[in-house]
């Protein structure tokens, strides 16, 4: 079925070079920092995650899209995802993909990756975490893959794929809460020693995967002849607006906590993130935004007509994700450093080669599902 | 016989030709001088049998798995000391012990190193952390 | 005798398997007996801790003193950047409101407002560097020390979020040229790209020596022993002076006491 995605459209070809060329930028931007190490990044002894691993961590969230469309069909029989759960599982393949990557380029020493594997570690969670992913990421690769190829040759799946469709759903819960445990479980670090850390990080999945899943919906009905079906596209907004209520409910539960107990380091990081510390305020304008975007989201959503108006609901979508991607790939990260261990505030600011690095990797997701979505889209056509 | 499309496929193929055996004609005529390592250092040279703490030949095909299990045994076990065979003991350290006798790295491990092609320094990348001793070259 | 390609296949399988297997057979059957044993002269522990008197340090030593922290830097190759970012720290000064947050108040004495905390990795008997490293590049030695295999370590700085002492620095970049220092040729550096820190001096430990700060300080003000032991210098210490430690409500049992 690869052969599908050689073939396409000067657009598509504009689009995929232009692709080639940052995924290009990003390798060279990686090339210096295996040369000089990370130093060429904001990174500190402080701040001693940044960019690379807040963007995973937003990326785990983005690959909830898969489990949010296969979940209802599968088991609710809510027949209007059978058209999408494709695309769904392929949107969680370029997100698990970029996540792994992510993880790679933040590494000092990446050419020692496979010691993860040598000296399996139970206890960290990081093992774990490698173990979910990958899991989910072949998972995914091989229910997506066997059922299009079906469906192109017009018959039923194989009965093997089954029971790992059914596996896939406890599976995509797994890969939330194990990222989740990556940050709550650290003792010291007052921001992310919250019970509902995996509680948010489902409800900020849930959101912000079948958001974008959505709007890559829309583009693909633009673009090819496949459409997703209006039908479904209304019942993935339905999720996303639960979703995103949750999601915001979740902050709002760590701003009462925090600052009716009146504990001083509970209140410290979130104090940074919204009014500033110690006059320190990089990211306070960012958050303010993610709060904007999210109230704008919810109105949208919760309102039936701009909800079901085309328009709206994109301008809806786009804010649940960039609102998200506000909260969860730069502030949650950042703001679990801030203050250090000794109760100062050292800031960070992403460099311009480390910002490289990543939008080589997004570059290289977006990539991936081009290519699957070709191929996906070119299969519906013919069966059509 | 009639191939089809012939010139991009005979194109193709010297195009591939070509880079596969890059490697060889790129080194064509520049052979690399066989190795030569010394061991003529002052305090082999007072030593009154010339012996390692393994056969030469053992050492020469082992020495690479023997460091690795000295680093293991000494940073994770904290054993420090090594029984050789004959029965002398030996301190399990690159730079305190081996490179005692072998104080000359350019003229006894980088010999072989850098004739079996591995980059001087890079791999094995003992060196960027252990600390060579000083040569008078 | 007739058989069906099937079972040539099978039989050919089953043989290459048993074939690959024979390295570990024999890996297995090798049964030397261990030739690797301690230094004869190495301090022994069931678990070391120091005690480290500030008061001594304050009344006895001399104004600004450095000798702990100059002692280790320079036996340990430790570099010095002088960005604030990327420094590398195995014991260094904090001020108290830092080295124990939480704990100050307005009126506390001038002196213990001002004067430096000795700070360093605290070997903690729980330690979460530990417990989140996916390697096991950082791992509890029998006798309390939490030891760093540079060896193995891949650079994911997980231990660094999981250390609540900040006693952990990682190599952004190559740091031989900024070993101010004259080298000690008996000890490696580190290079790029791996997360160091303090180790209670375990290369001196096995040959009989204490850690370099304790044997620096001229009065006395680091002790080191075994904790274990009720007749060690710092269980006299710990038995006689009020001794506090760095965020104890944590749970991760320092072996790092303060005398105040």
């Amino acid at each position: 079925m690869l052969e599908r995605a050689l073939t396409g459209d000067q657009k598509y070809y504009r689009w995929i070079t232009a692709l080639l060329i940052l995924m290009g930028l990003g390798f060279a931007a990686y090339l210096v920092q295996l040369n000089k190490g990370l130093t060429i990044t904001g990174m500190s002894r402080d701040v001693s995650w940044g960019f690379y691993i807040a963007q995973f961590t937003f990326l785990v969230g983005v690959a909830a899209s898969a489990v949010m469309v296969v979940l209802p069909y599968y088991l609710h029989d809510v027949k209007v995802f059978g058209r999408i759960t494709i695309l769904g599982e392929f949107l969680a393949v370029a997100s698990v993909t970029m996540c792994l990557l992510f993880i790679v380029v933040d590494l000092g020493k990446p050419m020692r990756l496979l010691n993860v594997l040598l000296y399996p570690t139970p206890n960290s969670i990081l093992f774990w975490d490698m173990i979910v992913l990958n899991g989910y990421l072949f998972l995914n690769i091989l229910i997506g893959w066997n059922v299009l190829e079906a469906e192109r040759k017009g018959v039923h799946y194989p009965n093997w794929v089954k029971p790992l469709i059914y596996l896939s759903i406890p599976w995509a819960v797994s890969i939330h809460t194990v990222t989740a445990f990556l940050y709550a479980g650290l003792p010291a670090r007052h921001y992310w020693l919250t019970a509902i850390m995996a509680a948010r990080f489902l409800a900020s999945a849930f959101a912000s995967g079948p958001a974008l899943l959505i709007l890559l919906a829309f583009l693909v009905k633009r673009y090819t002849r496949f459409d997703p079906g209006r039908e479904a596209i209304d019942k993935l907004s339905q999720i996303v607006t639960y979703a995103m209520i949750i999601s915001v409910f979740f902050v709002g539960l760590e701003f009462f906590t925090a600052f009716y107990s009146r504990i001083p380091s509970h209140m410290h990081a979130l104090q940074y993130l919204f009014v500033g510390l110690e006059g320190h305020r990089n990211l306070v304008p960012f958050m303010w935004l993610f709060a904007i975007l999210a109230i704008v989201a919810l109105v949208l959503l919760i309102n039936p007509s701009t909800r079901k108006n085309d328009r709206t609901l994109k301008i809806a979508c786009a804010a649940v994700f960039f609102s998200m991607w506000l909260e969860k790939g730069l502030g949650l990260v950042v703001a679990g450093f801030i203050p250090n261990p000794f109760d100062q505030v050292r800031e960070y600011t992403p460099s311009i080669l480390e910002l490289m690095i990543a939008l080589g990797v997004w570059a290289t997701g977006f990539f991936v599902l081009t290519i699957l979505y070709k191929i996906a889209a070119s299969v519906k056509e013919e069966v059509a | 016989m009639k191939i089809y499309n012939a010139k991009p496929i005979l194109i193709g193929l010297a195009i591939f030709i070509g880079l596969a055996t890059f490697p060889l004609w790129f080194n064509m005529g520049k052979a690399a001088p066989p190795p030569d390592p010394k061991l003529d250092t002052p305090v082999i040279q007072r030593m009154a049998v010339k012996q390692c703490i393994m056969p030469k030949d053992q050492m020469r095909t082992e020495h690479m798995q023997l460091l690795n299990d000295w680093r293991t045994e000494v940073v994770r076990n904290n054993n420090r000391i090594y029984t050789a065979s004959d029965g002398k003991q030996y301190n399990m350290s690159l730079q305190n012990e081996c490179m005692n006798c072998h104080s000359n790295k350019s003229q006894f491990c980088d010999q072989c190193h850098i004739y079996a092609g591995l980059q001087a320094d890079a791999t094995p990348y003992c060196w960027t952390c252990h600390i060579a001793p000083k040569e008078n070259k | 005798m007739e058989s069906s390609r099937r079972n040539f296949m099978k039989i050919g399988g089953a043989c290459a398997l048993g074939l690959g297997a024979l390295p570990i057979v024999k890996a297995y059957a090798k049964n030397e007996k261990p030739q690797v044993a301690p230094d004869s002269k190495a301090l022994v522990a069931t678990k070391w801790a120091m005690v480290i008197d500030m008061k001594k340090c304050w009344e006895k030593g001399k104004p600004g003193c450095k000798d702990c922290l100059l002692a280790c830097h320079s036996v340990h190759n430790v570099p010095e950047i002088k960005t604030i970012k990327e420094e590398i720290k195995w014991i260094w000064n904090e001020q108290y409101e830092h080295a124990f947050p939480g704990q100050e108040n307005h009126f506390l004495p001038e002196e213990i407002r001002q004067k430096p905390f000795i700070v360093l990795c605290n070997h903690c008997t729980n330690p979460p560097c530990v417990r989140v490293c996916p390697t096991k590049a950082t791992f509890k030695r029998k006798d309390g020390i939490t030891m760093m295999d540079y060896h193995r370590c891949i650079g994911c700085r997980y231990c660094m979020a999981g250390c609540p002492y900040g006693a952990r620095s990682f190599n952004f970049r190559d740091p031989r040229p900024y070993i101010q220092t004259e080298l000690n040729m008996t000890y490696p550096t580190r290079e790029r790209g791996v997360v160091e820190k303090c180790s209670f001096c375990d290369e001196r430990l096995a040959v009989g020596l204490l850690p370099a700060c304790v044997e620096a300080c001229k009065c006395g003000a680091l002790c080191f022993g075994d904790i274990e032991d009720p007749n060690s210098e710092v269980r006299k210490l710990l038995a006689s002076r009020f001794t506090i430690r760095r965020k104890p409500e944590l749970g991760t049992q320092p072996s790092v006491y303060y005398i105040v």
